[in-house]
Order: structure tokens, then C-alpha cells, then sequence
């Protein structure tokens, strides 16, 4: 008991991370940010479960606005900026696309849509993070997984 | 025999055992790549039933399920069997969350789905 007590503390001790990035619309850009962003998730504590969530979420998001927002125009730029602490992780995903509407993404669980191979995303994305919020122009989009207390 | 970059094929009882070579399955060429080696076990190799063993996988993203679900539908239209095994739990959860559960066949182990071949 004690000693998961302390454990919390030195966790909440350390101090957050934030990072911002402009991402080139290229397949692949993620990764200019994913390692960093996983690393600091497992030096702030984070489970790999929770890590996996928050990965899973990440990558979907920043492959739709490279992809789907910015059409892989290369003049076009997303985004990112990064917050991870002990109990919290946000992402915040920016593109210069005409933005979406998230509720006219279908259900990919409905039965007649189960074995369409695409268009689960968004859908895993609001299941796998605590909040999930969009601008009006849908062309930004902010994910954030709160530690379970 | 065909060379594969992406998976590893061996063969059990006219079962073909994949294994995947990426532990992360995220990258757009790679999912392309494989799309195109798994699709050819189908396609070029006839292979009847198929059995994916995911105990390298530790992530995947979406265009991949897109590639197994692609993959799911060729095997069926051609009379085969495909079984799924050694999926972790986060990776499980993916399938539950997308209910994906409902159109594979999910096995626990080879030696589980092995049986079911039989």
C-alpha cells in the first residue's frame, strides 16, 4: 500500500511533456512523433494497455488528417501538439483540409457495413480515449485519455 | 517457393500457418505489402485453409483490419477457412470494439484452431 503510494507520487512528480510539430503530408509522418510521444507516455506511468489505446488513437488520427484532410498535398502541413503527465494525455491533430463531419462517418458495426474493409478510425479513436472533440469545420480534432483514478 | 517479406508461410496439414515478420502493423507501404503477400496465398498459391498466427503483433492499425477483413472475404469466396490465433488482449479488444469478433474465426492458440481444421 505504501509503496504504490509512493510510486504514485514520484509519478506525479515528474514534470509533463509538451511538444509541437508541424508533420509533412506524407504516408508514414506519424512516426516523427509517435516514438517520442510513447516513450514519455511509459516514463509518465502509463500502462502498456492504456499506451496501446492512446498509440491506436494517435496513429488513426494523424493518418486521416495526412490522408483524408490534407489529401497528401505536400504544400499542406498537419499539426500536432502533445501534452502527457502522470494522469493525463491529449493530442491535439490540426490539418488545412475542408475539415469532416464526424457524424457522417457510417457504423461500421452495423451488420450489413461489418465487411467493409475501411472506416473503422474514427470509430476506435472514440472508444479507446476518455474525451474526444472536434472544431465546427472538423478539421481539428483533440483526444485525451485521463488515468483512471 | 515464393518469398515473402511481410509474413512467414509454413505448411500443416494442408493448413497454411502465417506468421507476421512486423510486430507493428501501421505503416502504409508495409500494409500494402502484405495486403499483396497474404492475398496471394488465395490468389496465386490456392491455398484452401489459413491460419494467421498473431504472436509477433503487438499493434495494428485500421488499414490493416482493412487488409484482413479483404483478406477474410477472398478465402471464404473460395471455399477456404481462415482461423485467427495468439491475439493479445489489446488487440483482441480492437476486433470487439470493431466487432470484427463476429466475421473471424478467433482461436485461442495453433493447437486450438488446429482441432477446429480438423
Amino acid at each position: 500500500m505504501t509503496e504504490s503510494q509512493s510510486s504514485q507520487n514520484s509519478k506525479s512528480d515528474k514534470p509533463s511533456w509538451q511538444k509541437s510539430i508541424d508533420l509533412p503530408s506524407e504516408r508514414g509522418a506519424s512516426r516523427l512523433v509517435m516514438d517520442e510521444l510513447l516513450d514519455k507516455l511509459g516514463e509518465h506511468g502509463w500502462a502498456s494497455a492504456d499506451i496501446f489505446s492512446i498509440h491506436l488513437a494517435a496513429e488513426e488520427a494523424i493518418v486521416n488528417a495526412i490522408v483524408h484532410g490534407n489529401k497528401l498535398d505536400t504544400g499542406k502541413k498537419v499539426h500536432v501538439e502533445c501534452f502527457v503527465s502522470s494522469t493525463v494525455a491529449r493530442i491535439e491533430i490540426t490539418d488545412e483540409g475542408d475539415g469532416f463531419d464526424p457524424t457522417d462517418v457510417p457504423d461500421c458495426t452495423q451488420d450489413d457495413r461489418l465487411e467493409v474493409p475501411n472506416g473503422r478510425g474514427v470509430m476506435l479513436i472514440h472508444n479507446f480515449m476518455t474525451r474526444v472533440e472536434y472544431n465546427e469545420k472538423g478539421n481539428h480534432v483533440l483526444m485525451e485519455k485521463v488515468q483512471d483514478a | 517457393m515464393a518469398q515473402y517479406r511481410r509474413i512467414g508461410v509454413t505448411n500443416n496439414n494442408d493448413v497454411a500457418i502465417v506468421s507476421f515478420n512486423d510486430k507493428k502493423i501501421l505503416d502504409e507501404a508495409s500494409i500494402q505489402e502484405l495486403g499483396a503477400e497474404l492475398f496471394g496465398l488465395v490468389e496465386q498459391h490456392n491455398m484452401g485453409d489459413i491460419l494467421l498466427n498473431f504472436t509477433n503483433v503487438e499493434f495494428l492499425s485500421s488499414a490493416a483490419l482493412g487488409k484482413l477483413i479483404t483478406l477474410d472475404r477472398k478465402v471464404k469466396a473460395s471455399k477456404g477457412r481462415m482461423k485467427m490465433c495468439n491475439i493479445r488482449p489489446e488487440i483482441f479488444e480492437v476486433f470487439q470494439i470493431t466487432k470484427l469478433n463476429k466475421v473471424f474465426d478467433i482461436r485461442k492458440d495453433e493447437a486450438e484452431a488446429m482441432t477446429a481444421f480438423s
